[in-house]
């Protein structure tokens, strides 16, 4: 593939960044705005996960092509503390920094497919995946 | 022993100077400073290796080199421009002189590069801090620039109060939002605010976060805030992600939010009695004439 794939974070402004590139690639896909904004956000979301709780990390991209289907997929990656209990986090309202806690459960709710894996003291790994319809 | 090296660099200063700005216009062809002209390009050369002879003569960092650098900084010339050419005048020089000496042992060599290195490098540090200092200037300057821009508070009418957003909002950014807004209400004596968030490109819980936050506090301070400019794939992101914005009214437009504010403070826009028909009226007679 012919783009940079992954961005770091490290500092505020890198969600920034990598919310601009997935914007870029959901646009060349062919997302609508709707989309395009939920795509976003997503990433908004996972990346300001990784600068809150993890300090480092990185989010990369990548262009899924079938033969029936088009996607992005997103695929946010640290090695910070680890989740202890991933169900906990994926409720409504629940947050350890005084947020609102609606942003893992939320990105759920923006992509079609979404996959958790972490382990305390292990880091953490997150894959979304959008389809174009 | 230095001052032998010293003297051969001075006494050939023309060859060197020679070689250099040869090597120099080579290494141009492919290069950034293609957009420059030529005669530009080689006037600068000459001055550059003056600039580098005059600081070994006075041993020692020269005016001639902080004008010299201000001006490329002005002028915009890229920084590997004097790098490079610092990096080959270095090489040719001690070519040069290697090539002049008969007898070559590792004493001899190490003292032609401590006395190359003593007169390079003060001036490579000096330009990169030059360089350096005034992108930091700048950075700062716009900072400073942003910062003013950032949240800006207008008072259309008595009693309302406008705040419109562009860009990306941060931790900082919703600090500042947050501080303007309530010295603001206070200041105007505003009985509603209209955040507009038209400009903003994503609204994620943390941005959703702070302006329920902000909302909140005008309410606490006596005063309505009304959140406006909400684009269709804003709200839907905002549903999705299960935000609820329920305890403050929202609206799509600018000019709707304005409509509710007025009606809040007691007040409408009434349209003046219209004057076009007794216009049409009055043409109407005057070409029956």
């Amino acid at each position: 593939m012919g783009f940079n794939p992954c961005v770091n974070i490290r500092k505020e402004w890198d969600i920034v960044g990598a919310r601009q590139l997935g914007r870029e690639h959901a646009k060349e896909l062919g997302f609508g705005t709707v989309d395009q904004a939920r795509i976003a956000t997503a990433i908004s979301e996972l990346a300001r996960n990784i600068y809150l709780y993890a300090g480092t990390g990185k989010v990369c991209f990548e262009i899924i092509n079938q033969l029936d289907k088009k996607g992005l997929k997103i695929i946010a990656v640290d090695k910070g503390p680890g989740i202890r209990d991933i169900s906990q986090v994926m409720q409504d309202g629940y947050s350890t920094s005084g947020g609102l806690g609606a942003g893992l459960p939320g990105v759920k709710r923006l992509m079609d497919h979404f996959e958790i894996r972490s382990d305390s003291g292990e880091g953490t790994e997150i894959e979304a995946i959008k389809w174009v319809r | 022993m230095p001052n032998r090296v010293n003297k051969i660099i001075m006494e050939n200063s023309d060859v060197i100077i020679k070689n250099w700005l040869e090597l120099v216009s080579e290494k141009r062809k492919n290069d950034y400073t293609s957009t420059i002209s030529e005669e530009l390009f080689q006037s600068t050369n000459r001055e550059f290796v003056n600039v580098i002879f005059n600081s070994l003569d006075e041993q020692g960092l020269t005016k001639d080199l902080e004008d010299f650098s201000e001006r490329l900084v002005n002028l915009g010339w890229p920084l590997s421009y004097l790098t490079d050419g610092l990096h080959t005048f270095r090489r040719v020089v001690i070519d040069f002189v290697l090539a002049q000496s008969e007898k070559i042992d590792t004493d001899f060599f190490s003292i032609i590069l401590d006395k190359v290195d003593s007169w390079v490098d003060p001036i490579i540090n000096k330009l990169v801090n030059e360089y350096s200092g005034s992108w930091e200037h700048t950075v700062s300057l716009q900072r400073v620039a942003l910062q003013e821009l950032s949240a800006p508070l207008i008072p259309v009418m008595r009693n309302i109060t406008i705040m419109p957003l562009i860009g990306t909002i941060d931790t900082e950014r919703a600090k500042l939002i947050m501080e303007n807004l309530l010295e603001g209400v206070i200041k105007h004596n505003s009985e509603v605010v209209l955040i507009d968030i038209t400009g903003v490109p994503v609204v994620d819980t943390m941005v959703a976060h702070h302006i329920i936050q902000a909302a909140e506090a005008v309410r606490l301070i006596g005063s309505t805030c009304i959140l406006v400019g909400i684009r269709p794939e804003i709200a839907q992101t905002i549903v999705n992600l299960g935000i609820d914005l329920g305890k403050f009214p929202t609206k799509s437009s600018l000019r709707k939010g304005f409509e509710t504010a007025l009606a809040i403070t007691g007040r409408s826009i009434v349209k003046e009695k219209d004057h076009s028909k007794e216009v049409q009226e009055i043409i109407g007679s005057l070409e029956k004439e």
